[in-house]
């Protein structure tokens, strides 16, 4: 197990090295001018010589290789350099925004994963009964529902039809003292309504993986030597219905982020999401390229994480990968 | 209609009337501790952008009315120039090439140190310097060098007579006792602001909100309103949502948003009034738009007034030049109707026969030319489809493509765009850059290389001179120019609407420019606020 998290990680630096490069060379392939971003509404007014200069000083000119190799080696050393967007150190810019960020996406996963496994094993349990059929098309609703469109209405329907809970921010609008208590309850909607979007897939895969599970000859045999209806779903079915969940939890992670950016942009959250796509757009290298490598370390943990426990629930797998 | 369509209609009003109850219900306060918009003496504004930077080195403030920083003069609710840290109006040398302020005593900047001449030397030389990334550096094009005369008296020398130069010195001044210690670029300056403004930052959540509290030693008294909090929320609908919600006190809204807000008897809407105008550039160096009857053509053929109750539902007036109707600098009777005729009648004065399919032709060439707006712009969309179904109403064909700046700019010499602008204070800020033709194809100014050596004397009169009379002449010499010869078809100047609650006196508007500032809207004197006192 500790092999493979290893190899893992060893085989985790060329994949972050090509993925850094190709953001710098897609990057610079883009047609979007960073002097341009970089000045805004005020470059619709600035002089040829005032842009020249910002170009220079912006360092945008310099070629492809060499303005990577002065990043990674930069970055290698702890100076991860400055957002030209955000005008401030790129590590300003991660620490002030990543934790919100993570807060928000992991208590959605865990939303998403708990409802959705809990949903998928009673509905399996029942195929075609009264929750299966009202959940598992609700669930078919959602799959397609924008998730900006479901922050939209549980805005309307929370903060302004019933007034319970606030309709965005981190903290009350009018306060900027950051207290865990109204953290916790500006966190409610948008953390539910990312993990609600991310639902129907552990819903839908629970409930089949659990559903062909109890059809199985072991269970049966379980079922006919007496054995609880209770032990027999938690102890035989569930342990094998719940492996192909496993593998979708590293594969929902890219999902995860790109969800989170719009959460984040309908309930003024202030995460990272947003800003990686003002780095985007902004052709911010230092910026972008520090946020491709967290979210590349993100999806490859996500697979890593779901490989081992998809190992530790069903030893035959074992730890090669 | 049919009984479904009643129906629908029924229950979209009982949702509404459902949803304003709540709203009312749920007003003021929604947050669980009522903390949102409670407070007598706290408000709390939703704005659709957010800042890059709060350094006035790097351009925010630039155009005064900043709530952190204070320039040497200000504008008020007119645009008249008054004094701020400068202590009164400059003295102007008779050449007009120096200008000479004497600064206010006793103010101090919000870390208790005070504020010398020293700070404003800083703040000009450290803008001027190459190495600082600030793109509005071409606004103090004329500064030559600054110098302070004692620790009270600054001298600003000009390059050249600049008579816009003092609408220039509203822009904040920084500390340097700060500033200087840091990278100007990137440094805490930029997002942990020190100034002499009416207002402290306490906080920046980037993405989320700027909180504000009262600078109880403001030079200026200390203002009524003691918290103010700007919410950065940049979904229109998401805004007007929580404004309904009573977590905002008041925010910008786009003109049909807003009119729900209409007859409520809590809010109060405000149309500001704005520079900030949509036109047509047509390049001298396209065969079609560089025509002179072409251009008077379009200029006739375009429905100003149906755009404005069209496409910005009322908010805004037809826009003849740069300069809007309602201003001192407004040329009177440099409007030109629409009339479909006579666009006709200059046409075939000047050649332009119609095709066989409609459209004009002139020695061989088509009247055709392709108009370009930004993609992802719904209202310079709707501006460019009004534009060209208008001129093929005269026979003219445009063609409408939508593109991002760097696919627009490299074709701005020959190709039309629907381009936005404006700023208020001075008549020379837009009319020199848009119409100069030494200026054409630098950046964005200039963008039609528009060539009238009659406009160019003009505007180096308008500006070599300090005396209004001679100035206004200048200027109507611009504007009757522009008639004779239009280098762009202005279309619309547009108001910018803003919904706010109803819990206040000492709200106004001030002319707003194109540029979306934090300090826009009823909220850019916040600091003159007063509660009302209803609330027991």
């Amino acid at each position: 197990m500790a092999r493979m998290a290893g190899r893992r990680a060893l085989f985790a630096v060329p994949v972050l090295l090509l993925v850094t490069f190709g953001v710098f060379a897609v990057a610079t392939a883009s047609p979007f001018d960073p002097v341009k971003a970089y000045a805004g509404t005020a470059g619709l007014t600035a002089t040829q010589e005032n842009l020249d200069q910002l170009h220079a000083n912006l360092g945008v000119d310099q070629p492809l290789v060499s303005r990577w190799w002065h990043w990674l080696t930069s970055a290698l050393t702890g100076d991860l350099g400055d957002s030209s967007v955000m005008r401030q150190p790129v590590a300003d810019v991660i620490t002030e925004r990543l934790g919100w960020s993570t807060l928000l996406a992991a208590t959605a996963f865990a939303v998403a994963v708990l409802l959705g496994t809990g949903l998928g094993i009673l509905a399996a349990r029942r195929p075609g009964g009264w929750l299966d059929r009202i959940v598992g098309s609700a669930a078919y609703t959602l799959e397609a529902a924008p998730v900006f469109w479901l922050g939209l209405l549980a805005i309307w329907f929370f903060a302004l039809k019933l007034g319970v809970l606030p309709a965005g921010g981190l903290t009350d609008t009018a306060s900027d003292t950051v207290t865990p208590g109204q953290v916790a309850t500006h966190l409610v909607l948008p953390a539910l309504v990312l993990g609600v979007s991310q639902l129907p897939w552990f819903y839908l895969y629970v409930r089949q993986g659990v559903a062909d599970a109890l059809e199985e000859d072991a269970v049966r045999g379980a079922r006919a030597r007496g054995l609880a209806e209770r032990t027999v779903l938690l102890g035989h079915a569930l342990r094998s219905g719940m492996l192909p969940m496993l593998t979708l939890l590293g594969s929902r992670v890219p999902e995860l982020i790109t969800g989170a950016l719009l959460v984040e942009t309908v309930f003024s959250w202030p995460g990272i999401a947003a800003a990686t796509v003002q780095a985007a757009v902004s052709v911010d290298f230092p910026l972008l390229a520090a946020l491709t490598v967290l979210a590349t370390a993100a999806v490859l943990l996500g697979n890593l994480l779901s490989d081992l426990l998809y190992g530790l629930a069903d030893p035959r797998v074992g730890f090669n990968g | 209609m049919t009984a479904r369509s009643i129906r629908a209609t029924a229950a979209a009003a009982l949702a509404g009337a459902l949803a304003l109850t709540a709203a009312a219900c749920s007003n003021p306060g929604s947050g669980p501790d009522g903390a949102g918009g409670t407070a007598k003496d706290s408000a709390v504004v939703g704005i659709a952008y957010e800042p890059d930077s709060l350094s006035p080195l790097l351009g925010y403030g630039k155009d005064g009315n900043s709530k952190i920083f204070d320039g040497l003069l200000a504008f008020d609710g007119d645009m008249n120039l008054k004094p701020a840290l400068a202590a009164e109006l400059p003295k102007v040398s008779a050449n007009g090439l120096t200008y000479t302020y004497k600064l206010r005593k006793g103010v101090t900047f919000s870390d208790g140190k005070p504020f010398t001449a020293k700070d404003v030397v800083f703040t000009y030389r450290t803008i001027l310097d190459p190495k600082t990334n600030s793109a509005s550096k071409g606004d103090l094009d004329a500064l030559k060098d600054v110098q302070a005369a004692g620790d009270d008296t600054v001298v600003f020398t000009l390059k050249y007579p600049y008579a816009a130069f003092a609408e220039r010195t509203v822009l904040g001044i920084a500390p340097e006792h700060v500033a200087a210690k840091q990278d100007v670029n990137n440094g805490p300056f930029t997002t942990k602001p020190v100034g002499t403004g009416p207002y402290v930052l306490t906080n920046w959540s980037k993405g989320e909100k700027l909180s504000f509290t009262a600078n109880e030693k403001y030079w200026g008294g200390a203002p009524k309103v003691k918290k103010f909090t700007m919410a950065i929320i940049k979904d229109d609908d998401v805004r007007a949502t929580r404004l309904r919600s009573g977590d905002l006190d008041g925010a910008i809204l786009p003109p049909n948003l807003a009119k729900g807000f209409k007859g409520d008897q809590g809010h109060k809407t405000y149309e500001a009034t704005s520079y900030d105008y949509r036109l047509v550039t047509l390049p001298t160096h396209n065969k079609v738009t560089g025509d002179t009857g072409i251009r008077r053509a379009l200029d006739t053929a375009v429905d100003r007034q149906t755009m404005v109750d069209q496409i910005l539902e009322g908010a805004g007036k037809p826009a003849y030049g740069p300069v809007p109707t309602d201003s001192e600098w407004f040329t009177q009777g440099t409007e030109r109707r629409h009339d479909l005729a006579a666009a006709k009648q200059i046409l075939d004065e000047a050649g332009w026969k119609p095709g066989p399919d409609g459209i004009r032709v002139k020695n061989g060439v088509r009247a055709t030319f392709p108009l370009w707006y930004l993609s992802g712009d719904k209202l310079r969309q709707d501006h460019a489809l009004a534009y060209a179904s208008d001129a093929k109403k005269a026979g003219i064909d445009v063609k409408v493509q939508a593109g991002t700046w760097e696919v627009i700019q490299p074709r701005m010499k020959t190709d039309a765009v629907l381009a936005g602008g404006g700023s208020p204070g001075d008549p020379d800020f837009d009319q020199y850059l848009l119409l100069r033709s030494t200026l054409g194809g630098d950046g964005f100014n200039n963008m039609g290389w528009y060539d009238n050596p009659a406009v160019d004397k003009a505007l180096e009169q308008g500006r070599a001179t300090n005396d209004k009379a001679e100035r206004k002449a200048a200027y109507d010499t611009v504007q009757r120019e522009l008639v004779k010869n239009p280098g762009y078809t202005f279309l619309t100047h547009i108001d910018h609407v803003y919904v706010v609650d109803d819990r206040w006196t000492g709200l106004s508007t001030q002319v707003e420019p194109h540029d979306h500032g934090l300090a826009s809207g009823p909220w850019w004197n916040v600091e003159d606020w007063t509660p009302k006192d209803t609330e027991k």
